[in-house]
């Protein structure tokens, strides 16, 4: 249930948006974040609900 | 050279050695439980340190009186939404899979605006709402659309604090969810006395809160520290916490396996009641619960989900349990503890 994927901001249109998921595009609900296109987020259950705070998008954290 | 994977299993290791008592630690989140399970960690893990897996699974914990509450209002000819997961989890003594084969309306959504997509065919449509504060928003965005919604949602520190006062169960640090804290902040965790980590879902975030929990042992220390700071940040997401508390209250709910909570539950507020499920069949709603009986089984995910039973421990587990016929609710979900260990094997 808690999976969530990230994908990157291609296109917004009032809450929804179109997201790209590495070559997958599908449209997500946005109303619960504030972003701008280009911007990373994380995708749960239709929903962004974090914008990615970095600019690595591989999410591997740093050792 | 070492690869950096290698570097954090000899820090762990490293770690391990200065301290002499056996650790428990908990992982608190179901994606948590596949990552550990999907890559071996507990069986890398030193002697000393023990990795156990608590109720993070939100489909696990919904309590048997929500499930045959939805399959009553189902087998009424009311049509229902949910989620995938929820559609095998057994209530006392059928679950929805089982009513749809009797005639129940259910269909299965990947998120609420196709359930209101849904409703405009289905004007009495009901979307049986589960999850913690990772999905709680989103029900609440769609009430205010004009859902309707059986609300099974919780919150989810409640849970660890009735985890932390079960004096059966001794752990020594949480490893917290990223997800629901990426919702909440992580403010909310301070309130308890003991070492947590909120961490992100690849092995190496794991790998990387537990060395981090180490060293708070090491140090004598209980604080709350966010390994998952690409997304989690401290106030947490302030817009998802405003429509939970515009839509819903807090009450007490019952958990799987942890009985009753207080203000563990959301409930949906007076000012939408006319969408709240519980409201509006609420005479129905009555009649199905009076007809609900506990029926007595074998299962032991109660205990499993407190982290108090290895699932292998379970005299059904995968002799007569398996993910294709569950019994209990930790066999159904991919996220659930049986689930995971079905699939992967024997974990240490």
């Amino acid at each position: 249930m808690c999976l969530a994927i990230p994908g990157k901001i291609i296109e917004i249109t009032g809450e929804k948006a179109i997201a790209d998921f590495q070559g997958i595009k599908k449209e997500i609900n946005i109303s619960l974040v504030k972003v701008a296109l280009g911007d990373y987020v994380m995708v749960h259950a239709g929903f962004a609900i974090e914008r990615l705070h970095t600019e690595d998008t591989r999410l591997n954290p740093p050792i | 050279m070492k690869t950096r994977y290698e570097k954090i299993i000899a820090d762990i290791r490293e770690k391990s050695r200065l301290i002499s008592h056996p650790v428990t630690f908990m992982e608190l989140c179901g994606t948590h439980s596949q990552t550990v399970a999907q890559y071996g960690i507990k069986n890398i893990l030193p002697e000393n340190i023990r990795l156990v897996t608590g109720p993070g699974c939100p489909v696990c914990v919904t309590d048997q009186r929500d499930i045959d509450s939805a399959i009553g209002l189902a087998l009424q000819g009311i049509p229902l939404a949910t989620y995938g997961d929820m559609l095998k989890i057994p209530g006392s003594s059928a679950n929805l899979e089982k009513a749809r084969t009797k005639g129940a309306d259910i269909t299965i959504v990947y998120d609420v605006t196709e359930a209101l997509e849904l409703k405009r065919q289905k004007p009495n449509l009901v979307f049986f709402g589960i999850g913690f504060e990772t999905t709680a928003p989103m029900s609440a965005w769609a009430i205010k659309k004009g859902l309707t919604l059986y609300s099974a949602h919780k919150r989810f520190f409640p849970a660890m604090e009735a985890l932390i006062k079960n004096k059966k169960l001794k752990i020594d640090g949480f490893i917290d969810p990223g997800h629901v804290s990426a919702i909440t902040g992580t403010g909310i965790y301070e309130k308890l006395s003991v070492p947590q980590v909120i961490a992100g879902f690849e092995a190496m975030d794991v790998l990387k809160s537990i060395s981090m929990l180490l060293d708070q042992i090491i140090r004598h220390e209980r604080k709350v520290q966010n390994e998952y700071d690409r997304i989690v940040q401290k106030k947490g997401n302030a817009k998802a916490q405003r429509i939970i508390k515009e839509v819903f209250e807090t009450a007490d709910a019952s958990w799987r396996g942890l009985g009753k909570i207080k203000c563990s539950g959301l409930k949906i507020r007076k000012k939408y009641k006319d969408q709240d499920a519980e409201y509006v069949y609420r005479t129905l709603l009555k009649k199905i619960r009076r007809k609900m009986t506990i029926k007595p089984t074998a299962c032991k995910c109660d205990e499993i989900l407190q982290g108090l039973r290895e699932p292998q421990s379970c005299p059904l587990f995968s002799k007569t349990c398996s993910p294709e016929s569950p019994h209990g609710p930790c066999m159904v979900s991919i996220e659930g503890t049986c689930n995971i260990s079905y699939k992967y094997g024997k974990i240490r």
